[in-house]
């Protein structure tokens, strides 16, 4: 499979990648969501601007009360990185169940959330962290926090001439108390169903818990009743059972060849249980 | 509008001009004629494309030449040293790693990879890390002990 024509453009810095923007061009990162795309022409830019030798793009940075992962990070590093397995386990955990070894040593973090698959992992995992997505344009730098960043199937809140820089991931109790189950569609490795769990606990209770879905709705999404039915409660069989009743609530739930809504339904449950009981 | 990339494969640069669109593998295929690097699925699934580039296992077939331009290369016909066979690729034929033999360029690729990684793989650890590679013959039991030869004589084990 070929795609169709493009004028090709490698950005040196991240300035130069915004004055590269504009028209109908778009940014290629690790390339393994738009190429795929590109080659079954569902998407035909004018122009690619490669932002994949920018290296201020490429580095983990351990800050005082957070974690700061470029765009251009691959889930590789994500995944063997020491100071994300500490802070924030469930990162390292679904870094090392997207596609295989050779796509995690291309995919970037930034372009999956560019790109926005109802069924990538890392949706989940950032809602679930609680994360802010820092966005350059050549009108200067703006933070979006992740809960106002998915807008949709394929849509978020990035505006032309923007690049996402960097994640960042805030060091707190929940994020050092968490955990990404998935059940894989097994060609694919997409998520049928994927599930990041970030609980606080308090002498037993659970303090604070934020919980992300992705597979389940066109886009990832939070199930805030599953989350304030554990809010002070222990962290027991019992508590997960009742707090999960609801984990659909306000979404329309997917259907397609690979799994029904039903079918979807009943895993969304089941990995909801299965993430929280690994919290136990 | 042609771009001129250079990019060394297995030890020897090359230069040439490309269309933007021009995937890795069909570079790799039809410009230099290594035709070792298989096409599969097309589809980042199979893994009968993986080279590595820039000392990682990456599918050719999901990349563009150009993001390519100043890598550095190595495909299956860049294993074996000096006519002797690398460990990979002995094992392979003394463990019969290979049955219709279409993975299998693909299959020592990841698994050398592997092994730079993991120089004492558990069995486990090798399925694990094939996990993008298909094998339509179901060859996978023979692949395994290929590799765990290849392993063991990498470690002077059976040297």
């Amino acid at each position: 499979m070929i795609p169709n024509t493009f004028e090709y453009k490698r950005a040196g810095s991240v300035e130069e990648a915004i004055g590269m923007l504009g028209g109908d061009a778009q940014i290629l990162g690790g390339g393994h969501s738009l190429i795929p795309a590109l080659k079954l022409r569902l998407n035909a830019p004018g122009a690619l601007v490669d932002i994949s030798k920018i290296t201020s793009l490429q580095s983990i940075n351990d800050n005082e009360k957070s974690i700061t992962v470029g765009a251009g990070v691959t889930h590789a590093a994500i995944a063997s990185d020491a100071v994300l397995a500490e802070h924030c386990p469930m990162m390292g955990q679904a870094a090392c169940e997207i596609g295989d070894i050779q796509v995690r040593n291309m995919g970037t973090i930034g372009g999956s959330i560019a790109h926005a698959d109802p069924a990538a992992d890392w949706p989940a995992v950032l809602l679930a962290t609680d994360a802010n997505v820092i966005i350059q344009s050549s009108g200067g730098k703006r933070t979006v926090d992740i809960d106002q960043f998915f807008k949709g199937f394929y849509e978020t809140a990035l505006e032309e001439g923007e690049i996402i820089t960097s994640i960042s991931i805030p060091k707190t109790a929940f994020n050092r108390h968490s955990t990404y189950v998935k059940f894989k569609q097994p060609a694919s490795r997409f998520a049928l169903v994927g599930c990041a769990a970030a609980v606080e606990m308090d002498g037993g209770i659970v303090k604070s818990a934020r919980i992300g879905l992705t597979g389940v709705a066109e886009s990832a999404y939070r199930p805030m009743s599953v989350e304030s039915a554990l809010t002070g409660k222990p962290l027991n069989a019992e508590t997960i059972d009742a707090a999960v009743q609801n984990v659909t609530e306000g979404v329309s739930v997917m259907s397609d060849h690979y799994a029904s809504e039903k079918y979807r339904t009943h895993l969304a449950h089941v990995f909801v249980k299965r993430a929280l009981k690994n919290l136990i | 509008m042609a771009n001129k990339i250079s990019i060394t494969v297995n030890g020897k640069m090359h230069t040439a001009e490309v269309e933007a669109r021009t995937l890795l593998v069909d570079f790799i295929r039809e410009h230099l004629s290594l035709t070792g690097t298989h096409i599969g699925c097309d589809t980042s699934s199979c893994g009968a494309c993986t080279i590595h580039m820039d000392g990682k296992a990456i599918k050719s077939c999901t990349v563009l030449a150009v993001q390519a331009d100043g890598s550095e290369l190595t495909t299956v016909e860049g294993l074996s040293k000096n006519g002797e066979l690398h460990p990979m690729q002995e094992g392979f034929r003394e463990e019969h790693g290979l049955q219709c033999g279409f993975c299998t360029p693909g299959m020592m690729m990841a698994a050398t990879d592997l092994l730079k990684r993991n120089p004492s793989p558990s069995e486990h650890e090798i399925r694990e890390a094939l996990e993008g590679n298909f094998c339509r013959c179901t060859g996978y039991h023979n692949i395994v002990k290929s590799i765990q030869y290849a392993a063991g004589k990498m470690n002077g084990a059976t040297a």
